[in-house]
């Protein structure tokens, strides 16, 4: 097997290559953007700065949901698109129970990790909703999350009576900020802990297994005695815990919440992040890595865009023109193509050592 | 079978977003009472808003003399569809603050047919002057030159500015950038980079960290209202970039919330201009006259609009201008 053929076949090519086309991009126009320093925030604790750690700190809620999205996007073959409706709730519902009834509370009513265990159930109750009425009611994912897509951000609202509650409390902030004394931004390590748990799911339990089973072929599944329905009811319902740490690190990052524009779009960068990594946006066979490399890259190119003043509001038509790229590149006769140009190439080569 | 539960649920959900959004309450029996229609965007919108909508439901009371019906949109098609609607009700008065400054002149065209008098509050329209009574807006040019104005009178000895502009078109921006743009021609500042954050704390944040990272040094962030500022201080904060009264970077926001003011008061801000959210007292003014058979002296009433200096700004400031 010639070994181009295979580089280009592997799934996690095309986030790489894009990673790298990036990387090599900026390297061209400018080094300097490779450039980490330490320095000493305003409480006097070290921490790293540059684009690089930008891009690992503010990708890290997209890399979380893009786990999420994955599994959703494998078990059903559609997409959810009210996960950044689905942050504004958790967010609302986090800081209600932090702040109580008054918005400006000088203490917290409650330990960060009770309110962040509260708004896991509450954003996994919202998951179990859009995930009853796509398993169990056979509504088309995109058709079934618009409903919350719609309600959630009155919903948030509502929550919080309206109000805009601010957190005192400086402990709050490292969640998207810095913990004293480790210059990596935190929103790294809450990523790498949920890469690492589910890696462990995916490597130790049947979940990756079943949900690539269900979504390439549902019937089958279910003749060889798994539930379709269930794993995709569970594929929301952990989408909804990875919507509620996203939100714990949004909130955190402002002490405070906007509930028409907090994670405003998210949906569909999580989305792409997941066609990024080469899934079939129709569901089946899934790979994570690729997804959650293919977040990383979507925010390599935002940082990038916004480091050359790219007008933000024109950061969408750019993102646009990757998905028509990604898009035709994943299409079967280009990918026939490219393997065929790679076949010639190699054969061509070991023609020559061969003479 | 599923599918006739299927089809119940969906009529449900759209049932229920029928009510939840667009459809007008009313309140009914009107003895004497002054009949007023309030259209209004979504009070979820903003800060902004909210405080003006509770602004408008605290005056237009039956103790006050009024029996009120509001409907919210931020689409310019249901606030028509509402107007009609409040129109066929026969109201008195028509209070307007439209989504969009187009398409508004049948709709006011059958008003004045009916004999209903209309008044534009926070937002202006495209249509002709005869076709409402007065108008009570902001000045959102006056409230960049407010600002700029009083940047300037810091003198610093060179201005390097990040300019964080609102979702562009909008009035707040173009009037609050407006100002900004001109200061750069005439006096010669720099802006650092100008990108617009659509009134959005986590885009401002991105930008601010941008530039950080960028190295290019800075000493102004002209934030088009207080959330972008907010983005812009957390960007900052975490680049161990001092800034408010006697720090490295003068913070200036617009819309005067009140977790803004209280920022003011720390000194961590250094300049909030106001957009001043509460009109009911002035079309309150207005119907009184208009009730009366008085004239009115003048079609646009330009509201009173401060701006605050974290040097000079007192609790009571807070307490009184914060929204």
């Amino acid at each position: 097997m010639p070994k181009i053929t295979k580089i280009f076949k592997n799934q996690i090519f095309i986030p790489v290559a894009a990673l790298l086309l990036l990387a090599v991009f900026n390297l061209i126009c400018d080094p300097s953007f490779f450039k980490i320093t330490l320095g000493y925030n305003s409480a006097g604790n070290p921490v790293l700065s540059g684009y690089l750690i930008t891009i690992l700190d503010y990708g890290s809620e997209l890399a979380i949901l893009a786990i999420g999205m994955t599994l959703v996007t494998a078990a059903s073959g559609g997409q959810d698109i009210s996960v950044g409706s689905a942050i504004a709730i958790a967010g609302s519902v986090m800081l209600r129970m932090l702040c109580g009834s008054n918005s400006r509370a000088e203490t917290l009513q409650m330990p960060i990790i009770a309110a962040f265990l509260i708004a896991c159930v509450v954003a996994m109750l919202f998951g179990a909703f859009n995930g009853v009425l796509v398993a169990y009611f056979k509504i088309q994912p995109m058709v079934a999350t618009l409903i919350l897509y719609t309600a959630g951000r009155s919903i948030a609202a509502w929550i919080n009576n309206n109000e805009l509650p601010i957190v005192n409390d400086v402990s709050f902030t490292y969640f998207g900020g810095f913990i004293p004394g480790i210059p990596i931004p935190t929103p790294f390590f809450i990523a790498l802990a949920c890469m690492l748990i589910i890696a462990l799911v995916l490597k130790f339990t049947t979940l990756g297994l079943y949900t690539q089973a269900v979504g390439i072929n549902e019937s089958s599944a279910r003749l060889n005695g798994l539930n379709p329905k269930f794993v995709k009811f569970l594929s929301f319902v952990i989408l909804g815990i990875c919507v509620a740490v996203a939100a714990l690190i949004k909130v955190s990052r402002l002490s405070t919440i906007n509930y028409s524009v907090i994670a405003k779009d998210i949906e569909m960068d999580a989305i792409l992040a997941v066609a990024l990594g080469g899934n079939a946006l129709s569901g089946g066979k899934f790979n994570m890595t690729a997804s959650i490399i293919g977040a990383y890259v979507i925010q390599f190119l935002t940082t990038t865009l916004y480091k050359f003043n790219v007008q933000s509001d024109a950061l969408s038509a750019y993102k646009a023109v990757v998905v028509i790229i990604l898009v035709v590149m994943s299409a079967p006769t280009v990918r026939k193509k490219m393997s065929d140009l790679a076949k010639k190439f190699n054969s061509g080569k070991t023609a020559k050592e061969v003479a | 079978m599923k599918r006739k539960i299927l089809a119940v649920i969906m009529a449900m959900t759209m049932v229920l977003g029928l009510t939840a959004c667009g459809a007008a309450e009313t309140s009914g029996g009107s003895d004497g009472l002054i009949k007023v229609g309030i259209i209004n965007n979504d009070p979820n919108e903003s800060g902004y808003r909210t405080a003006n909508d509770k602004d408008m439901r605290e005056k237009f009371t039956e103790a006050n003399g009024y029996d009120a019906s509001f409907a919210y949109s931020l689409k310019n098609d249901e606030q028509i569809t509402a107007a009609q609607q409040f129109i066929q009700d026969g109201v008195d008065y028509l209070l307007l603050s439209a989504a969009d400054t187009a398409g508004w002149d049948s709709v006011l065209k059958d008003a004045k047919d009916a004999g209903t008098k209309v008044i534009l509050f926070d937002r202006t329209i495209d249509a002709d002057p005869s076709l409402y009574e007065a108008s009570i807006v902001s000045d959102m040019e006056k409230e960049g030159e407010t600002a700029v104005n009083w940047l300037k009178s810091q003198n610093l000895s060179e201005y390097k500015i990040i300019h964080i502009q609102g979702v562009m078109g909008s009035a707040a921006q173009k009037g609050r950038s407006g100002a900004v743009d001109a200061a750069v021609a005439s006096d010669g500042w720099t802006i650092v980079t100008q990108q617009t954050a659509e009134w959005n704390a986590e885009k401002a944040q991105q930008i601010v960290q941008s530039v950080i990272d960028s190295g290019e040094s800075f000493n102004v962030v002209y934030a088009e209202n207080d959330d972008m500022a907010k983005g812009a201080v957390a960007a900052l904060d975490k680049a161990n970039i001092s800034h408010g009264v006697g720090g490295d970077v003068i913070i200036m926001g617009f819309d005067c919330n009140k977790w803004a003011l209280e920022e003011l008061l720390k000194q961590n801000w250094n300049y909030d201009g106001q957009c001043n959210p509460f009109q009911a007292s002035y079309i309150h003014d207005i119907i009184q006259k208009l009730e009366k058979g008085e004239t009115l002296s003048e079609k646009t009433i330009i509201m009173d609009e401060k701006g605050f200096d974290a040097t000079t700004i007192t609790q009571e400031d807070v307490d009184k201008y914060g929204i």
